[in-house]
């Protein structure tokens, strides 16, 4: 009899030797003359556990990890096939472990579960209900339902989502659009990446609905060209849901087309601001564009156009689905919903965490984290990217939600969390943001193609002890340009760590002699 | 996709197909320029007048777009591309050592390729693997938690 093992195709888990792992596991099931089928599931988020192995058996999934080849004929001594618990590295089920546990999946309920290839097993776990539901319903009403739930910008504006929709409805146009920002570039997130790996139809889903509701029949998503696993899946799902009937000229029926189309970004980060990604599709520079005009109004090839985020779209089915109400239960304040956050950076536990809105840096970091990889303790935290500002731990216990990140002058953004123990260098930290904004500059405005090149001078002064009281001055004085001049978020936001940096961990901007750890000589 | 190292020598008539194979579509200049650098390993600038031709631009805007993007070579990279993530988790995790480890060993620095034209090593800002910190590429495989050590046994293999 045939036996199933799930075994992930994650990119996480291909980095840390799952596809070793199913070789291994075909060559046992050849010399021993075992049946063995094994799906490419999605990751459950939990890497260091990565790679996975999930076995089917009567009494459920039962899950063994963190896996090597050398580990395979041992755990199938050890009856793994038959959810045997002798051995090291058996873990139970999956569902029961307390990262799991106590998370609450609403986006990311079938990642790690289902077959991503497979659209009937996306039917059989709850997929499409959403959109059956939509196609029921008038745009408007799609519409309200998506405002109602609270749904805001998952990318990292936090701009609410049927506002945004209401916009490009209300526009007449022979043409509209649904672009999805798949442009994941973020230090510290993988979301976006989970879910196309994992369940890539529920961001065709997503997006479909979209289209249903503002009366778009044309949609594009622009993925980084660092996740090709992502696009590939992407490309999988579109042909089965075209193939379906669930994309192409009659939706489900509904006598409403929508098509969908991939394309690949190029290694510019700056296209993951929205009117940047919007010319790189139209096939030229990643220049930003300025605003107004909105996108809604004016976006891809001058067309009304409604772009979101990943995590954004695959909110949305859910909401559908399941009504409005019961999506705004969760979180708190004016961020309704779940937030799927990502533990990154020096933590022993990383992957992904979705809780409700309100739950505090601590809590993630602690209860779920488990503290640092290394053991050492945690000196400073950044939240939400390279444009995020650095916690120090005294800060640790702001909740993760829009308007209290902003009270304590940082972000969520896309949910990223990097901790860093007491070995960083917040001065080499600062200098980094300054860095990468010159690296990533898409040169179009002053404050950001210059200021950038300048910060990382003047902030090598400050380190080298030149003049330092003066060009800690100066620091500021060009941080505030940045953030009230710039065009757009990255000029305007690469402040942030620079000056979280400066406000919490004045310290390691004041040392008396350059230190040559290896990490300073490697910036100079 | 992921700036692999050249699969065939640079050839116009071939390059003139790709992009007439890809002209029709809605901003077909990013689908042609990664279509070329995917074949050839890189994107010959003697192509940019024929892009210019095809799709009627002006050849300043094929080769503005050409060289905006840190995916589009200008030349043919090594036999093995080695990517090293640069980004803020990474250095949480000692990403900068290693990446300094990496140009001591194979004796370039970041951007370059060896003079036996062999590794060819880049930096990339995030490989979306940030929970299995410091993580690099060789062509285009994949891998997490990469010490000094295992990326001397990574290159060796490659040897």
């Amino acid at each position: 009899m045939s036996i199933t093992l799930y075994l992930p195709g994650d990119s996480g888990a291909l980095a840390l030797g799952a596809d070793e792992v199913v070789t291994a596991l075909q060559v046992e099931a050849l010399t021993r003359k075992l049946d063995l089928k094994i799906i490419r599931n999605g990751s459950r988020g939990l890497f260091w556990l990565e790679p996975m192995l999930e076995v089917v058996t009567p009494a459920g999934r039962i899950a063994y990890g963190p896996v090597t080849p050398h580990d395979v004929a041992g755990l199938i001594d050890d009856d793994c096939l038959n959810g045997g618990q002798n051995h090291p590295l058996y873990l139970g089920k999956p569902e029961e472990i307390p990262y799991l546990k106590n998370q609450e999946r609403l986006t990311f309920a079938r990642c790690g579960i289902i077959d991503p290839t497979d659209i009937e097993d996306y039917i059989a776990h709850e997929g499409y209900r959403g959109l059956k539901a939509a196609i029921r319903m008038q745009g408007a009403a799609i519409v309200e339902a998506v405002t109602e739930s609270g749904l805001r910008g998952r990318g990292g504006a936090g701009f609410p989502t049927g506002i945004k929709w209401k916009t490009v409805l209300g526009l007449e146009a022979d043409q509209k659009y649904i672009v999805c920002n798949a442009d994941e570039g973020d230090s510290g997130t993988f979301a976006d990446r989970m879910i196309m790996e994992g369940d890539p139809f529920l961001l065709v889903e997503g997006m479909t609905i979209a289209g249903l509701a503002v009366g778009a029949t044309k949609g594009f998503i622009y993925i980084r060209s660092e996740y090709p696993d992502a696009y590939r899946q992407l490309e999988t799902a579109i042909v089965a849901a075209n193939r379906k009937g669930y994309l192409g000229p009659d939706v489900m029926g509904s006598g409403k087309a929508f098509q969908l189309e991939l394309r690949l970004g190029a290694g510019a980060y700056i296209c993951g601001e929205e009117t940047s990604l919007l010319e790189s599709l139209e096939g030229k520079r990643g220049m930003v564009r300025a605003k107004p005009p909105l996108p809604a109004i004016k976006g891809l090839f001058g067309k009304p156009t409604v772009i979101n985020n990943v995590l954004s779209f695959v909110a949305v089915p859910t909401i559908l689905d399941k009504g409005a109400t019961f999506y705004k239960d969760f979180g708190m304040g004016r961020s309704r919903g779940t937030m799927p956050l990502q533990l990154a950076g020096n933590i022993r536990h990383g992957g992904l965490v979705e809780k409700a809105f309100g739950i505090t840096l601590r809590q993630v970091i602690e209860d779920f984290g488990g503290g640092t990889a290394t053991g050492k303790p945690i000196r400073a935290v950044q939240v939400g990217g390279p444009l995020g500002a650095y916690f120090p731990t005294s800060l640790l216990d702001t909740p993760l939600d829009y308007e209290a990140m902003a009270a304590a002058k940082g972000m969520l953004g896309h949910g990223g969390i990097v901790v860093f123990d007491d070995s960083v260098d917040l001065a080499l930290q600062a200098r980094f943001a300054m860095e990468f904004c010159a690296i990533e500059s898409c040169g179009k405005c002053t404050p950001c193609r210059i200021g950038s090149t300048r910060g990382v001078e003047v902030i090598d002064r400050i380190i080298n002890n030149e003049n330092r009281e003066k060009n800690m001055v100066l620091l500021g004085d060009l941080c505030d340009t940045m953030l009230d001049g710039s065009l757009c978020a990255l000029g305007g936001l690469t402040p942030f760590p620079v000056q979280s940096a400066v406000r919490h961990f004045p310290e390691d901007f004041n040392r008396p002699q350059p230190q040559r750890s290896a990490g300073r000589a490697a910036a100079e | 996709m992921s700036g692999l190292a050249a699969a065939r020598s640079w050839d116009n008539d071939a390059a003139l197909s790709i992009v007439q194979e890809k002209k029709n579509l809605d901003g077909a200049l990013m689908p042609i320029l990664h279509a070329l650098n995917d074949e050839f390993g890189y994107v010959d600038a003697s192509v940019v007048p024929i892009i210019a031709e095809e799709l009627n631009l002006s050849r300043a805007e094929v080769h503005g777009v050409l060289t905006f993007y840190h995916d589009f070579r200008k030349a043919p990279a090594g036999r093995h591309v080695i990517k090293i993530c640069r980004a803020e988790s990474c250095q949480s995790m000692a990403g900068r050592e290693l990446e300094e480890h990496a140009k001591r060993h194979l004796r370039v620095e970041m951007g370059e390729t060896s003079p036996d034209k062999k590794f060819t090593l880049e930096a990339v800002y995030c490989l979306g693997l940030c929970a299995c910190s410091p993580a690099m590429t060789i062509d285009g495989k994949l891998h997490g938690r990469v010490t000094p050590a295992r990326f001397d046994a990574l290159v060796a293999e490659k040897h």
